[in-house]
């Protein structure tokens, strides 16, 4: 049977055939692509080798001796190596994108939100930050925020003080430095206790819940066990926590802790153009409920908040994670917009400086494109878990 | 008992109006501005408070604005002595004198002043070329999107570039810069990224291996790293990887840079419209005898590129705003431009900068501003379509 079937299917020519062709197809681009990757390594070591570079990690533990504005881990610029410098580069870049994504989703919730009001003129201004911030280029922000209005402040003579004893000018926003004494690690301890008991009490009162219907006060039992146990160590150790009050001199500030320029104006302006976007994200998440469940919500007798609480934002959230994600990400890769305003970033430091120094173009560039690339996976498979946790309640 | 006539006089009384009343005009709090404001502005104790506060915020925030930009502004003058508040003995906004001396500068860069009009005949060309593509009912748009992809890129590099046969002197891409740069690079960003995006995206959805693995590494990679990154990688490792005596001019590896950083983005795009298109549009287009590139070009990538437009114009905006990034590498764009022009000892005021970054603003926002109205519309236009 087969073979007869075999038999009276038209004889292919050979170039005609799909799988030959698919397989030529295939190893034709292999092969195009092998050619470019092997000139363009071939053509590499040529060049260094005529540049006299020795390609490789050797530079690696070299002393680096160039000065960095603001190290997170101990930095010496007459002792410290090119490694060192990365990692100060990489725990600045980590900072300030962490930061960064805090407050760009405050910020865009609450813009997200507000455009979604039916107060006429929350939700225009609201409209017109949004469209506002989306069409401007974020690095045109930031030269702003940097040169036009961090860099008009006034200087370290004329600098403004604020109640709580900081002080702000052209060279940054010197706050007064907590000073932990003698005793604050049971106040520490304390902290870590409460949270723990909070948490516990949560589960506890939601398994109760929906065990037998019944709904402790958990919000304020909560709040306080997280600042009960605490506040009451902290009082009983005698207040073990003095501040460090920057001081103004003549020329400088000394004491404190200082929060550079660069950093407050990248922060800045990190935050407000992600939030712009994480704003819309946001609305399209509440815009994708449908209506139907808010009044089936009602007419089960639930009230406008817990509504909003158990029914709406749960599944806008479903919405809302993965472009939400996105954004984390682009505004992580987005902090490297710092090179422009000298915020000493991973690129600041290791493909500007470094790759100054050492000539190793391969491998910084290389390593650097390696870091982004780890931080976007991770991210995208954590909140790729997240997701299916909740993509799970769905039906 | 019979009924009298008094009695039936009685129940012809009738206890009903016989004509409607003339309606009553609704209460005078429910009507007109004043309803309007109780329902939109003040219906909450809680809305009352973010009213106030936001009326106060926007009268301290927009007066600013109109004094800086138009009210204070200085608009005729030499040098920095007509804007510096010292000499002038008045607040000063906006320095424009400033904007007027340096325009040229903004808009060529450093392009050979006898050489410009290249430029401008160049501004022409793609003005003519964006509006036949734009304007849906334009006549033999196929014809535009040939003059757009082909004819244009080839004759933008003659003209700007120069070719000394035909009498246009060569002008080295050093010179370039200001709006022209911006341009160009948005422009090649704009031309390479939607044929090679297609091209990704096609292999991306290959049922070929390896032409899937090569495509999905590249996608994955691109967009995974910042476009920082790919302009470094751009600008100091290209010239490793060809041989010596090709080093790529600097403007060329940038727009390099930039055009696969595009792609890889555009490929995602064009994927997500061809993953609209039912299946069955691709098997009727082999039941018909088409080839696999045939039913693409004939069938498959005109339905999926249109429901798709909306989304490429908004990864045009991005582009758009990234072009100011080739600012990192050293190249004269706009936004340098201004930076250069605001640090000028001539013009130094403390209000040039930020009357440099507002004319920078500007420009960005009725470009990128432009571009999102056309795709809402685009958006709209689709879902009227697609109702019936």
């Amino acid at each position: 049977m087969s073979a007869e079937h075999s038999a009276r299917q038209p004889r292919v020519a050979l170039y005609n055939d799909p799988r030959v062709r698919s397989i030529a197809y295939q190893a034709g681009l292999a092969a195009a692509v092998g050619f470019l990757v092997y000139s363009a390594a071939s053509n590499a070591i040529d060049n260094l080798e005529r540049a006299h570079i020795t390609s490789g990690f050797g530079f690696w533990n070299t002393t680096a001796g160039f000065d960095i504005s603001q190290t997170l881990i101990s930095y010496d610029s007459q002792a410290s190596t090119y490694g060192r410098a990365f990692w100060v580069g990489l725990l600045n870049t980590l900072l300030v994108a962490g930061l960064g994504i805090v407050f760009a989703t405050i910020l865009g919730f609450v813009i997200g939100i507000s455009r979604l009001s039916k107060n006429w003129l929350l939700a225009k201004a609201a409209g017109g930050y949004v469209e506002t911030i989306r069409n401007l280029p974020l690095l045109l922000q930031l030269l702003f925020w940097y040169n036009a209005v961090l860099k008009s402040l006034p200087d370290t003579r004329d600098s403004l003080v604020s109640p709580g004893g900081a002080y702000l000018n052209n060279r940054g926003l010197f706050l007064p430095a907590p000073q932990f004494l003698y005793g604050f690690d049971a106040v520490a301890a304390a902290i870590v206790v409460g949270a723990v008991a909070a948490v516990a009490f949560a589960i506890w009162a939601r398994r109760r819940q929906q065990r037998t219907g019944k709904r402790p006060p958990v919000w304020s039992i909560v709040m306080a066990l997280v600042i009960g146990p605490p506040l009451m160590v902290f009082v009983l150790k005698g207040f073990p926590l003095a501040f460090d009050y920057p001081q103004a001199g003549r020329f400088n500030i000394t004491g404190g802790v200082e929060v550079l320029p660069e950093f407050a104006a990248l922060l800045f302006g990190l935050s407000i153009y992600t939030a712009a976007f994480i704003a819309e994200v946001v609305r399209a998440g509440i815009l994708a409920v449908s209506h139907g469940q808010i009044e089936a919500a009602y007419s089960l007798g639930l009230k406008p908040r817990p509504t909003l609480r158990l029914i709406v934002v749960p599944q806008a959230m479903r919405v809302i994670i993965p472009p939400l994600t996105s954004q984390y990400l682009n505004l992580t890769k987005n902090s490297t917009l710092a090179v422009a305003i000298g915020y000493p970033d991973l690129v600041q430091i290791f493909t500007g400086t470094v790759l100054n120094q050492t000539g190793q173009a391969v491998t910084i560039v290389a390593v650097t494109m390696a870091v982004y690339l780890t931080i976007s996976l991770v991210t995208s498979l954590l909140m790729n878990i997240y997701n299916r946790r909740v993509a799970l309640v769905e039906r | 008992m019979t009924m009298s006539e008094g009695e039936l006089a009685v129940t012809e009384l009738r206890f009903v109006r016989g004509e409607a009343i003339a309606p009553r005009p609704p209460p005078a709090a429910m009507t007109g501005a004043f309803a309007w404001m109780r329902a939109n502005l003040l219906s909450t104790p809680f809305n009352v408070a973010l009213t106030i506060l936001l009326v106060l915020l926007l009268a301290w925030v927009v007066p600013e604005i109109v004094k800086f930009l138009l009210v204070d502004a200085v608009w005729s003058g030499t040098d920095r002595d007509a804007c510096r508040e010292i000499v002038q003995h008045r607040p000063i906004g906006a320095c424009w004198p400033f904007v007027w001396e340096r325009l040229s500068y903004f808009v060529y860069g450093s392009y050979p002043i006898e050489e410009r009009w290249r430029v401008d005949l160049f501004f022409a060309m793609l003005a003519f070329g964006v509006g036949w593509l734009l304007w849906l009912e334009a006549p033999r748009r196929g014809l535009g999107a040939i003059y757009f992809f082909l004819v244009l890129p080839v004759c933008s590099f003659v003209l700007l570039h120069g070719l000394p046969a035909i009498g246009l002197p060569l002008v080295d891409t050093v010179l370039w810069g200001g709006v022209l740069v911006t341009i160009v690079v948005a422009a090649v960003g704009i031309v390479a990224s939607l044929p090679l995006g297609i091209l990704l995206a096609l292999g991306r959805r290959s049922s070929m291996p390896t032409v899937n693995l090569l495509s999905t590494i590249f996608i994955e990679f691109v967009r995974g790293v910042p476009l920082i990154t790919v302009l470094f990688m751009a600008s100091v490792m290209l010239p490793l990887f060809v041989p010596q005596q090709y080093e790529p001019d600097k403007l060329l590896r940038a727009l390099i840079g930039i055009a696969l950083f595009a792609s890889a983005y555009m490929a995602e795009v064009v994927r997500a419209g061809l993953q609209a298109i039912p299946r069955g549009q691709f098997e009727g287009s082999m039941a018909l005898g088409l080839g696999y590139w045939q039913s693409m070009q004939l069938v498959i990538l005109p339905q999926a590129l249109r429901i798709t437009i909306p989304n490429i114009v908004n990864t045009y905006i991005g582009l758009f705003k990234d072009t100011t990034l080739v600012f990192i590498v050293g190249i004269f764009d706009f936004l340098r431009t201004v930076e250069v022009a605001r640090i000028d000892p001539k013009w130094a005021t403390p209000v040039t900068s930020t009357t440099g970054y507002a004319v920078a603003a500007m420009f960005y926002l009725a470009f990128c501003y432009g571009m999102s109205r056309y795709a809402r519309a685009m958006e709209l236009r689709l879902a009227r379509a697609g109702r019936h």
